[in-house]
């Protein structure tokens, strides 16, 4: 079967890394004024050398981007069923070996938690899991969609990988959009901090777009956490592996998000610390790079970040997020995945947005049309 | 008056309009009032139908509006003809404007999946206006099914680079027995102008109005161009010429002749 992998194996980590560093002012100029850009152009759009021309990247971003998407901004909210994991990631707040109490919802609990975002108006959910695959297997994934489909315009799911199968049977029952990040395209690293449980496995992780786009999911979402190992060579790795899939399952929409790693507590200290301004420079290549592609910041960001990166090429955003299981309604006190920074309320945010002649889209999709 | 005829419907505006990319539903309202236009598009994937109090829909509530719903989004003619049928039952319109683009990236209408949805949609007692590529054969299939109208694109829709199809745009206004509006593409008034002149039936313009600095004013300045490319046409644009005809130096002979 030929997927991305085939792609990704002809690349070698260090010398693409070292390829983004050696990019020149010449090549960035050339890359600001191509009338399409290819992976060398986003090379140097994130190199060093690009530093320097950030204001006129961010300019030539939040207008291309104002164009396509016009004045407006789409919301969601994630919403956490679990927070069961046999997992060990270094990173994350859910992983086995951390001793929280672990809570899986119940139906009756999931439509407590529905209750409170539909009162927000949010009409478009990310549902949210740790991989324990006897607990919070497909059958478990699959009904919670089907217990709240009716309520929302769109589901997404962000979950452990699963087979293309899986991914069928999800879609008939109403899922639309799949978020599954690499976190690291650097095979050792990600070795490193994900040394036991199913997510252990790159190569199934690396392949679970491929499987989506063969089970005809509407939206796939990539990304790395950033923190992990350099920015820039796994943010190419990223626009690679977008690249690929948008040329292969053409009827397929991607995001991108751009999570930072984000404090838990006794968690892993950043190897790679990536700047606001690496972000705002990240974001705004991605934009120049593909014209169409949709760019989602949650609130791992601050307040103050977020408000000036609504306007140079970000596409959706959360607020007011609960990153625990039953966090919204059922149990807001219990154990965050990890701290959010941005803690608004949405009627906060949605007035910031306003304020900043966003008009906010709720709905943009109606599952019962598939 | 010139009035366009659309199946049952009389139009005095020849600019139509729709309502994504404006920064509030006030300043939408707005610039669309400002515009004239009398049929304006709505993306029923944004509208909450089953909630019956949209946000949208409540401001383009106006005796002159016509509200069209469009099928955005859908991926094929299965899809789109689920959701012209939600949206007959819940607007009370039997219009539809039938978009159908599996291509998420670029939106490029699908014309296999159009024809096919269009034929079901005539039957069903739609009235359909396909956005299509400007494909001369296409429009003339689309036609033989019952179309009333069709929408070839000027460019890439959203791109404002203007009437990139031209060539193929003038042989289908040439033959054809339906409205011809060019959809998409149509970046500035001076673009929608030249559509008008080369006998298109009508424009749709949406980004360009929607994301100028001033929506409001560039509503006015399209209603007037679309205007001034419609009387342009009726009045006969003078044929583009080579070179000055100030002498006939092949035929002056025969003068010199007589």
């Amino acid at each position: 079967m030929n997927t991305f992998k085939n792609i990704f194996e002809q690349y070698d980590w260090d010398a693409t890394l070292s390829s983004i560093i050696a990019k020149t002012e010449t090549d960035v100029i050339h890359a600001l004024g191509a009338s399409k850009r290819d992976l060398e152009d986003f090379k140097a759009l994130i190199s060093p050398a690009a530093q320097p021309y950030l204001e006129q990247m961010a300019r030539m971003s939040s207008h291309i981007t104002k164009k396509r998407f016009g004045n407006t901004i789409q919301m969601y909210a994630p919403m956490y069923l679990s927070n069961e994991c046999q997992n060990i990631c270094t990173y994350c707040g859910f992983s086995m070996t951390n001793t929280i109490p672990r809570r899986t919802l119940t139906d009756k609990e999931i439509l407590i938690e529905v209750e409170f975002l539909k009162s927000k108006g949010y009409n478009h959910i990310l549902l949210v899991t740790g991989e324990a695959n006897k607990t919070v297997g497909v059958a478990y994934i699959n009904n919670a969609i089907q217990l709240i489909q009716s309520r929302f315009a769109n589901i997404t799911i962000e979950v452990q990988p699963l087979d293309q199968s899986d991914y069928e049977l999800l879609k008939a029952s109403g899922l639309y959009a799949v978020l599954v990040y690499q976190e690291t395209y650097h095979k050792e690293a990600y070795k490193k901090h994900h040394p036991k449980g199913k997510k252990s496995n790159f190569n199934y992780r690396l392949e679970t777009p491929d499987r989506l786009g063969r089970a005809g999911i509407h939206k796939i979402g990539l990304g790395a956490l950033f923190g992990l190992e350099d920015w820039k060579a796994d943010s190419f790795f990223t626009a690679l592996h977008l690249q690929y899939l948008q040329r292969t399952y053409w009827k397929t929409k991607y995001s991108i998000s751009f999570p930072r790693l984000r404090p838990y507590s006794g968690g892993l200290v950043p190897k790679v610390v990536m700047t606001d301004s690496d972000l705002v420079q990240l974001i705004c290549a991605f934009r120049l790079f593909d014209e169409n592609v949709e760019l989602s910041m949650s609130t791992r960001e601050s307040e103050e970040f977020r408000e000036h990166i609504v306007n140079l090429g970000i596409t959706s955003i959360s607020a007011a997020s609960k990153t625990n299981p039953g966090g919204y309604a059922v149990a807001p006190q219990s154990l965050e995945q990890f701290e959010i920074s941005d803690e608004r309320s949405t009627e906060e945010v949605v007035d910031m947005l306003k304020n900043k002649g966003l008009d906010v889209i709720w709905k943009d999709w109606s599952y019962n049309w598939q | 008056m010139d009035i366009l005829k659309i199946a049952d419907k009389e139009f005095s505006s020849r600019l139509f309009t729709g309502t994504g990319k404006f920064s509030s539903p006030q300043l939408m309202r707005d610039a669309l009032l400002a515009s004239e236009s009398e049929l304006i598009t709505v993306a029923l994937k944004r509208v909450d139908l089953m909630n019956g109090d949209d946000d949208t829909l409540n401001h383009l509530s106006h005796d002159r509006i016509n509200v069209l719903p469009n099928t955005s989004g859908v991926r094929d003619a299965k899809e789109a003809i689920f959701a012209a049928e939600l949206a007959r039952e819940a607007l009370e319109t039997n219009w539809i404007k039938l978009e159908i683009h599996p291509d998420p990236k670029y939106l490029m209408p699908d014309p296999i999946e159009t024809l096919k949805a269009t034929e079901e949609l005539v039957k069903l007692g739609f009235v359909v206006m396909p956005y299509i590529h400007a494909d001369p054969v296409l429009c003339k299939r689309l036609e033989e099914v019952g179309v009333q109208c069709v929408m070839p694109l000027g460019a890439p829709i959203g791109s404002n680079k203007g009437l990139k199809t031209l060539d193929f745009l003038e042989i289908i206004i040439d033959q054809s027995n339906v409205p011809v509006i060019v959809d998409a593409g149509i970046g500035s008034p001076s673009h929608a102008a030249n559509a008008m002149e080369i006998g298109a039936d009508a424009v749709l313009v949406n980004t360009a109005i929607a994301v100028s600095n001033q929506p409001i004013e560039m509503a006015k300045a399209f209603r007037l161009a679309v205007k001034a490319g419609r009387m342009a046409y009726t009045a006969k644009v003078a044929p583009i010429q080579q070179q000055a005809e100030a002498s006939s130096p092949l035929t002056s002979f025969l003068i010199a002749r007589s």
